[in-house]
């Protein structure tokens, strides 16, 4: 890759200057878009480009957008900014050094689906960002970019950011809305999905930050160039969040299909302390741990073929275990995070992080015997497929997956 | 009175929801509650019911759901490192009880000059620059990354100096 497209800060010094991101064509693609497209041509270039959500689920970002209901109005656009899967750390790096690129996309989105208002909801602890943001929309209010009638157009757009203050589920698109609402952020019971009945019970677009980021190098540079990078079915570049064992953390942006080998051997020069490579979590603590074998290294990281060696790309936050783990230890430490993290909406997940964490802990001390170990696995069987939302059914992944691919770590 | 103690700031929050919206405001007005004691008191959540047309119990479970609301009081510096697996994998764990030893407290205490309290809490987003923490206090959240003992009780140190001064 020449030239980074999301993380452009790395090329382009000061681009977090609206001057300086204005003179390497910032807010152009905004502009084309209010002033010589219809928004359904702007829905239909996105579905062209094939760009996918980023923020794990990896939708189809325009056909998202296409089913926004257009009997029902105003219409919103909530960019979740909530980034809280431990091992993730993507957003933060765009909003804090490319953020006008990141503005442009949410407001490109807003336009497409003929949204007036747009939020972006931000985890509390990005505090400083969320003053950075608000700076960073008055300056384009002041320059007329933002505001009434943009560009002579008949269409006006304000943005608002919204801090959350320490939930993990508010990364849940409904649990977000119900937080915006000033509500307890607890999931709503799907359908209605959001394009539908969103915030405020009108139709609302979510979207994660890296998604959005996307839009305007889109609007500017057209699906097919964007088609180039990545694969057939997950076109484009990927900011992977590389952390855990390895001698360079850090963000790096690829293309998708890019294989783990690439981004934790190459990027990342492999795990220190001569230490071998044991397991690889490529979504986070929601992920299912891999066995870090030759064909899992040389594995391509999109959405299709991270399923076929037992996990999923999601968020691309790939954590590195080495041998020097055990997963026992690895296990009582996600189980605490999803305990503490689970809303305490429905039971089999507010009942089962609990009792699998008390497990887990049991088991990581070595108290336990076999008959917990095996508990531990059913009870997480249990849990699977019965949760209200993802929160519940990823706290298992790493259980199930631990338990069966690292027999020798439970063996008393 | 909230809205009396800080009415623009007030109005510019309330201003940031369609007006029919009132209850969204709920969040960042306890925010501006408690940024004067560090937590929110009962006549804080009084006042924020009144503003967001909402109860006062609902308030005060907004309170309790969400982790970086208060409603005690604790050291002017909440420092709040993160024990998640990725930091953890970088010798966050070590890091928290090093610091606490050399604070003289246990996790979740308060040093006795009611300055510092040491918080284990989930992900920060923070991962590749562990071991790392956030501060929270009347300034609001500021993080601190790529730390050593030595680094964190300098921070602290800092705070002590200013205290002095003050």
């Amino acid at each position: 890759m020449t030239e980074h497209l999301l993380l452009r800060h790395r090329d382009i010094p000061n681009i977090d200057q609206l001057d300086i991101y204005q003179q390497h064509g910032g807010f152009d693609a905004f502009r084309k878009a209010v002033t010589t497209m219809q928004p359904d041509a702007v829905i239909d270039l996105v579905k062209a480009s094939g760009l996918r959500g980023r923020g794990g689920a990896g939708f189809p970002t325009g056909m998202k957008w296409a089913f926004t209901d257009k009997k029902n109005w105003p219409h919103y656009v909530v960019c979740n900014a909530d980034e809280s899967e431990p091992g993730t750390f993507k957003d933060r790096e765009i909003m804090e050094r490319n953020p006008f690129q990141f503005l442009e996309g949410v407001m490109i989105t807003a336009y497409a689906v003929q949204a007036n208002l747009a939020y972006v909801y931000l985890r509390g602890e990005f505090w400083q960002i969320a003053s950075q943001l608000d700076r960073q929309i008055a300056e384009l209010e002041a320059a007329g970019i933002l505001g009434d009638k943009l560009f002579g157009a008949d269409y006006s757009l304000r943005l608002r950011t919204h801090l959350g203050a320490g939930a993990y589920i508010c990364g849940e698109e409904t649990a977000m809305l119900e937080s915006i609402e000033g509500k307890l952020g607890q999931p709503r019971l799907r359908p209605p999905f959001p394009p539908s009945f969103g915030l405020f019970g009108k139709p609302t677009v979510v979207n994660n930050v890296e998604t959005l980021t996307n839009v305007p190098l889109i609007v500017a540079r057209g699906a097919e160039w964007y088609r180039s990078f990545g694969t057939d079915k997950s076109p484009g570049v990927k900011v992977f969040s590389l952390s855990g064992c390895i001698n360079r953390p850090g963000n790096y942006e690829l293309p998708l299909g890019a294989t783990f080998r690439e981004l934790i051997v190459g990027r990342g020069l492999g795990v220190p302390f001569g230490h071998k490579i044991k397991a690889i979590m490529p979504a986070g603590a929601s992920s299912s741990l891999i066995v870090a074998t030759d064909e899992a290294l040389n594995t391509p990281m999109d959405y299709e073929s991270v399923p076929k060696v037992g996990a999923q790309l999601g968020s691309a936050s790939v954590i590195v275990i080495d041998d020097s783990v055990d997963i026992r230890w690895l296990l009582d430490k996600t189980l605490h995070f999803f305990k503490h993290e689970s809303c305490g909406k429905c039971t089999p997940c507010r009942e089962g992080t609990y009792w699998m964490s008390h497990l887990a802990e049991r088991i990581a001390s070595d108290h336990a015997a076999q008959a917990e170990v095996d508990l531990l696995y059913s009870v997480a069987s249990q849990i699977k497929g019965k949760c209200l939302c993802a929160l519940g059914e990823f706290s298992i992944e790493a259980v199930l997956s631990g338990i069966e691919r690292f027999k020798e770590d439970f063996v008393s | 009175m909230l809205a009396e103690k800080y009415p623009l700031e007030t109005q510019n929050i309330l201003a940031k929801y369609p007006p029919d919206q009132k209850r969204s405001a709920v969040m960042p007005l306890l925010y501006l509650a408690q940024r004067e004691s560090g937590y929110v008191t009962k006549a804080a959540m009084q006042d924020i019911a009144a503003l967001c047309e909402m109860s006062v119990t609902e308030v005060a479970s907004i309170v309790g759901f969400y982790s970086l609301y208060y409603d005690k009081p604790a050291g002017k510096y909440r420092v709040q490192v993160c024990t998640d697996l990725p930091c953890a994998l970088r010798g966050a764990d070590e890091f928290l009880s090093k610091l606490c030893e050399n604070l003289g407290i246990k996790v979740g205490e308060t040093t006795p000059d009611g300055l510092v309290t040491v918080e284990a809490v989930m992900c920060l987003a923070g991962c590749d620059k562990a071991p790392m923490f956030q501060t929270q206090s009347s300034e609001g959240i500021t993080y601190h990354e790529n730390q050593t003992i030595e680094s964190a009780l300098e921070v602290i140190d800092a705070w002590r100096q200013q205290e002095k001064q003050a």
